[in-house]
């Protein structure tokens, strides 16, 4: 039982054609373990988040009730995201499983959006974005280090509270983008194998062997996608995660939870008087960073 | 690759003798099971070592899946032909020669008599495509593969779809199948979870559906007749094949028709032709257009036109049109119509 069905093309050459449709299963399966797992273990084992020193009262007092998190550009993009990968994972697996229907042309529909939104949001990202907010930086490293010596009994500092967004997010976000990006590349080839509107068919663009390969890959990424979307509704759904899913809702969270979790010198909110109007203090309508060091260099 | 012939992989041959041993067996041996009716088709697959079933399942010993007889469909007569009855007893049955009359023209003209005499009506509406691609054992998307290989632009693709292609571009070859449509016939398939009777044209599915089937039977499902209510029976029926030898072969498009007409306009039609897709395609849009217009040659002309609206010919089909165009033109406008003459 190979990961992999492999035909002979016309030519004699032994080529895969695609993955073994059983891994889909699989998919599902450690998706699922994972997330009995880890409920388990939040539940019975899991010990009190702990973090390094609050910031100061100063800082804390200019936090608004309502913290902006994403921009209305940024949920709607993720949103979009969301209803495409949906329609890809359902139209491709499916009829895999023996629900049959039409969906080749929905498939290459979703995917055309996917692509034009994830394109969208690497450029939005890198120009209008805090790029950097969603990778791993040395802090997190070190932190990381931190939690595993402390869970282990071991000796060292509490970890200090999250940037914008935890490690684990940030690790996500890497992988799901490794994934997106595969089934992207490949599937956009996939296109000229199929009828559409962008190019015309062409199933000799590549050899036998490259196209075995690039489906074998795409499907990888696929059935990877269905285990990594099925942790990202997890987490998203989790009790003390709500606040976080409401941000990519309504914008922003509660300024209790951005406190708890959150680490004001690492995440900078910037804030306007609209944005600030419940908050003690910022009258100004121009907008404020409120930042620790900033806050106290001030004074 | 289809290289070894006459030499079949080894395999249980199972024979039973009712429908419900049959099934068992079908339901026991799952996708490892090969139903064997007249066998023309299976042995194709089985003497190229393409298909290697380990277990058959002869369904020749079963007497209930065979013959004609009378039944009460919706409180009145019609019949119910047995999956294994042979075509040649289809053609001659004097019940289906009197009322469905359709039927027993495209039986008739089904390959050859020695191959009417031993294919059965059950395995001429589940026969698979006549493909070479796929019936060389190349890995197409019919096969599981993820190629068409008779859809490039050096494919010998010319008996191939014209309409509903999608990523395969075989077609179906039954020439029952689009007069069992017109006669409205309803399959009766046995499944795991009990009877199910579908229309005909539900039985056909294209590859927008399953690229790897022409009909809906899954591993396990047996289908166990074919019965014809009496809604057109004694009608006006059509049915004309085309095919490259008329010795006998395939066809390369066919059409079926039933009609009821008052004076010279059409109150009830039911039209579909075979060979233009994976399914046999029941032309709805041209049913409706037609009913209520008198029967003539301008009418047979609008619906032909109609009929091939949003076909795409391949690279060596497109004589397909035209082919497709005349012979709805002809079924509409009726076989007495000597002026519904050819055109390209």
């Amino acid at each position: 039982m190979g990961f992999v069905t492999w035909a002979t093309s016309p030519w004699g050459q032994s080529v895969p054609i695609h993955i073994a449709w059983f891994l889909i299963w699989v998919a599902l399966i450690a998706g699922l373990l994972f997330l009995i797992v880890h409920a388990i273990w939040l539940t019975y084992f899991a010990r009190e988040k702990e973090f390094a020193s609050d910031a100061s009262p100063e800082v804390v007092a200019r936090i608004p009730k309502h913290v902006p998190r994403h921009s209305l550009v940024a949920r709607v993009f993720h949103w979009i995201m969301a209803a495409s990968m949906f329609t890809l994972l359902f139209t491709a697996f499916f009829p895999k499983v023996g629900i049959q229907f039409n969906w080749v042309t929905y498939h290459w529909i979703a995917g055309a959006v996917l692509t034009v939104s994830i394109l969208f949001h690497v450029i939005h990202a890198s120009f209008w974005l805090d790029f950097w907010s969603i990778w791993p930086d040395g802090t997190d490293v070190e932190d990381a280090r931190r939690r595993v010596r402390r869970f282990f009994g071991m000796p060292a500092p509490p970890p200090r509270k999250f940037a914008k967004y935890p490690l684990e997010n940030k690790l996500y976000h890497g992988v799901i983008m490794l994934s997106g990006l595969a089934v992207i590349f490949t599937g956009v080839f996939m296109m000229f194998r199929v009828r559409t509107i962008f190019f015309p068919r062409n199933p000799y663009l590549f050899g036998d062997m490259t196209w075995g390969l690039m489906y074998v890959l795409h499907g990888l990424a696929g059935v990877g996608l269905i285990a990594l979307i099925m942790m990202h509704v997890y987490f998203g759904l989790r009790p003390e995660k709500l606040p976080i899913t409401k941000s990519m809702i309504f914008g922003w969270m509660d300024r209790d939870f951005y406190l708890q979790e959150h680490d004001p010198k690492r995440w900078v909110v910037e804030t306007s008087s609209s944005s600030t109007s419940n908050s003690s203090s910022s009258s100004s309508s121009i907008p404020n960073r409120i930042e620790g060091r900033g806050l106290a260099d001030a004074d | 690759m289809a290289v070894i012939r006459d030499v079949m992989p080894a395999f249980e041959l199972y024979q039973p003798t009712s429908v419900a041993d049959a099934q068992k067996l079908l339901e026991l041996h799952g996708q490892d099971a090969w139903v064997l009716a007249g066998g023309l088709d299976s042995f194709d697959w089985l003497k190229d070592r393409i298909r290697k079933p380990k277990a058959v399942v002869d369904l020749s010993g079963i007497e209930e899946l065979r013959g004609v007889r009378t039944v009460s469909i919706n409180g009145s007569e019609g019949i119910e032909i047995g999956a294994m009855t042979t075509l040649t007893e289809v053609v001659n049955h004097p019940l289906i020669k009197q009322k469905y009359d359709l039927l027993a023209q495209a039986a008739e003209v089904v390959a050859s008599p020695q191959i009417r005499n031993q294919g059965t009506i059950g395995g001429n509406v589940s026969q698979d495509t006549r493909c070479w691609y796929y019936r060389g054992g190349w890995p197409c998307y019919r096969a599981g593969g993820n190629i068409c290989y008779a859809d490039t632009p050096e494919g010998r693709n010319r008996e191939h779809a014209i309409l509903h292609a999608e990523r395969c571009v075989a077609v179906n070859p039954s020439d029952s199948a689009p007069a069992l449509i017109a006669l409205d016939a309803k399959f009766v398939v046995r499944t795991r979870k009990g009877e199910r009777i579908v229309d005909a044209e539900d039985y056909f599915i294209g590859p927008d559906i399953d690229i790897t089937r022409l009909h809906i039977l899954q591993p396990g499902d047996l289908l166990t007749a074919i019965r014809i209510p009496p809604t057109w029976a004694g009608a006006q029926f059509y049915f004309e094949k085309v095919r490259d030898r008329n010795v006998w072969d395939f066809p390369l498009m066919n059409v079926a028709s039933a009609m009821a007409t008052s004076g010279d306009r059409i109150d009830r039609v039911r039209i579909a032709v075979n060979g233009a897709a994976a399914r046999p395609l029941r032309l709805k849009a041209v049913e409706d257009a037609i009913r209520g217009k008198p029967r003539n040659a301008a009418t047979g002309e609008m619906a032909g036109k109609l009929a091939v609206q949003g076909a795409v010919p391949l690279q060596f089909n497109a004589y397909k049109i035209p082919l497709m165009r005349n012979l709805v033109k002809r079924a509409v406008a009726g076989v007495a119509m000597e002026e519904a003459t050819w055109a390209s």
